[in-house]
């Protein structure tokens, strides 16, 4: 290099080039990751054909892949949206990479802004992909897709802010280790391939509480029973969106 | 007409808890220069340039960046200024050229990303992801990383920590560069010979103060005095060897037959020691001139160890 290739000439990218770049890396980071692509593709397909195939959970009256798929969306949602982002943002807060970022021309809103963005592309490939499954094994959707849509966005909204105020708030390791046992256990409590009647009642009226059950059972409501929209999933959703969102906001570490 | 100081930190104060990290501290970097900060660990060196970089709220006094408050015009100072971290940064699954092309394009007029992989020596690194690179590699890429926007100012927290000595001068030939081409540098380090080596300017930092600024040369001058050493017969006559040598020198024989002389050590005085001798038939031995480096005068004003 010449004399006069350091010459300063500083300046922003612009704000929307920016944001693509930031958007496409963090794709890449999570695409990349076998840890991440184990939660947000490998188990949701596993969990999808095993128990439409196999008959080893009640899934009540008609075809099992009806009850699944919902459930099964509303997973691949929580896998991104919570674990997958706690984890990575966990460990880009342990490796300074937000830190670093800070320093750059990128503004913290524009960061979260492809923060966002990168999970929501990266549902909308889960959603292809385990609808395109789902099909193939029989299943017959109901309902208005736009209801399914505002429900996943207030789904992700949710789990991104609880995801964030994890990470932002706990140690790498132990935002992993949580992340992982919350996933596990809202696969198992939160209506996702067991239905919630198989709880007692009591535990069924905390359980569905859950931004995980609102989740699946309001989209149990619309793409099996064919609702309009399930109100008070989406009203628990919205809550949650507003309190996990507010609290990450405020307690959100950078380094 | 002398340009306004990059930096200007006024009255300094942080704290973190009861702890003191940095306490009433001043500093100007000047414009298009080398800057080098040197401490023991602890000082307050990375609290005070994270403060310069926004990373840290002042609890007391001024930070004026490029004449910006790093905290509250941080949007309009960050894509001027470039960052190197002591350590970290990257993504762990990033590839070298991956980070280094994506922090590109947020700058508008970024280098050429080939050639300053090539001109760091990164173009090695190949597929392999930021994890796996060796801790020099990570050094020259968090180095590469804070360059590539074509900053005004840069900013590198201990640049060479860990480099191998080729790597090292490398690294000091960049930064040379960058002020060859109008950039100014202020740097952090644990050694001397770099801060020698490198800085137009040398600020030196104990318990979070500034204690003394100068160029190397300034420094070593302005401290404690150059020594000149012999080796002759014992008990020799110091009195009228101190009334030969200039004002403000002194003679003394710590161990029997070994003499010490301070003060402006020069040909002049050199001569004037070896021309006493011959009068007084006294053949000095073992003539060692001790150049004062910044070590001593960073020994004698901190009292600490810097390699610690």
């Amino acid at each position: 290099m010449s004399a006069g290739t350091y010459t300063p000439r500083p300046g922003a990218a612009p704000l929307p080039r920016m944001i693509a770049a930031q958007t496409a890396l963090e794709t890449r980071m999570l695409l990349r990751n076998g840890e991440q692509l184990l939660l947000t593709v490998i188990i949701p397909t596993l969990l999808l054909v095993l128990f439409s195939a196999v008959d080893i959970v009640d899934t009540g009256s008609g075809a099992a892949v009806d009850f699944l798929a919902p459930g099964i969306l509303a997973l691949a949602v929580m896998s991104t949206a919570f674990t997958g982002q706690a984890i990575a943002t966990g460990f880009e807060l342990r490796y300074g990479v937000l830190k670093r970022l800070g320093a750059s021309p990128l503004p913290r809103w524009a960061l979260m802004t492809a923060k966002t963005l990168s999970v929501l592309v990266t549902e909308v490939l889960q959603v292809l992909l385990l609808t395109a499954i789902a099909f193939t094994l029989g299943w017959s959707p109901q309902g208005n897709p736009l209801s399914v849509l505002l429900l996943l966005v207030l789904g992700t909204a949710a789990f991104s802010g609880l995801g964030l105020l994890m990470a932002g708030t706990l140690k790498a390791e132990a935002t992993l280790a949580a992340a992982n046992l919350v996933f596990l256990l809202l696969l198992v409590g939160g209506g996702v391939i067991v239905p919630m009647d198989k709880f007692p009642d009591a535990v069924q009226s905390v359980l569905g509480l859950l931004p995980i059950s609102a989740l699946s059972e309001g989209l149990r409501d619309v793409l099996q029973h064919g609702a309009s929209m399930p109100w008070a999933e989406a009203g628990i959703l919205a809550v949650w969106a507003v309190l996990g969102l507010g609290a990450a906001a405020k307690f959100f570490r950078w380094e | 007409m002398e340009k306004e100081p990059v930096v200007q930190v006024k009255g300094l104060v942080k704290r973190y808890g009861t702890r003191t990290a940095v306490d009433g501290l001043d500093l100007d970097v000047a414009a298009g220069a080398v800057t080098a900060v040197l401490g023991p660990n602890g000082a307050g060196k990375t609290t005070t340039i994270e403060t310069c970089e926004g990373y840290r709220r002042p609890d007391a006094g001024t930070v004026r960046v490029l004449g910006l408050d790093p905290v509250a015009e941080a949007e309009r100072l960050r894509p001027r200024i470039g960052v190197m971290l002591q350590s970290g940064g990257v993504y762990s699954g990033a590839r070298a050229d991956e980070m280094l092309r994506h922090m590109a394009k947020l700058h508008a007029h970024p280098l050429d990303v080939d050639a300053l992989i090539e001109r760091l020596g990164l173009g090695s690194c190949g597929r392999t992801t930021y994890r796996r690179l060796s801790g020099g590699q990570q050094q020259r890429l968090a180095l590469a990383l804070a360059v590539v926007g074509r900053p005004e100012l840069v900013f590198l927290d201990e640049p060479t920590a860990g480099l191998d000595p080729q790597a090292r001068r490398s690294t000091w030939d960049l930064v040379r560069e960058l002020r060859g081409d109008g950039v100014s540098v202020v740097l952090t380090t644990h050694f001397m010979d770099e801060a020698e080596a490198l800085a137009d300017d040398v600020a030196i930092i104990d318990a979070g103060r500034v204690i003394a600024q100068g160029s190397p040369e300034q420094l070593c001058r302005g401290g404690a005095e150059n020594t000149l050493r012999f080796t002759g017969r014992t008990g020799l006559d110091l009195g009228s060897l101190v009334k030969a040598l200039p004002d403000g020198s002194e003679a003394a024989e710590p161990l029997p037959g070994t003499y010490r002389i301070t003060g402006t050590i020069d040909p002049q005085l050199l001569a004037t020691v070896t021309s006493w001798c011959a009068q007084h038939g006294v053949m000095p031995e073992g003539i060692s001139v001790e150049r004062h480096t910044l070590e001593d005068v960073f020994l004698e004003l901190t009292g600490k160890e810097l390699r610690a």
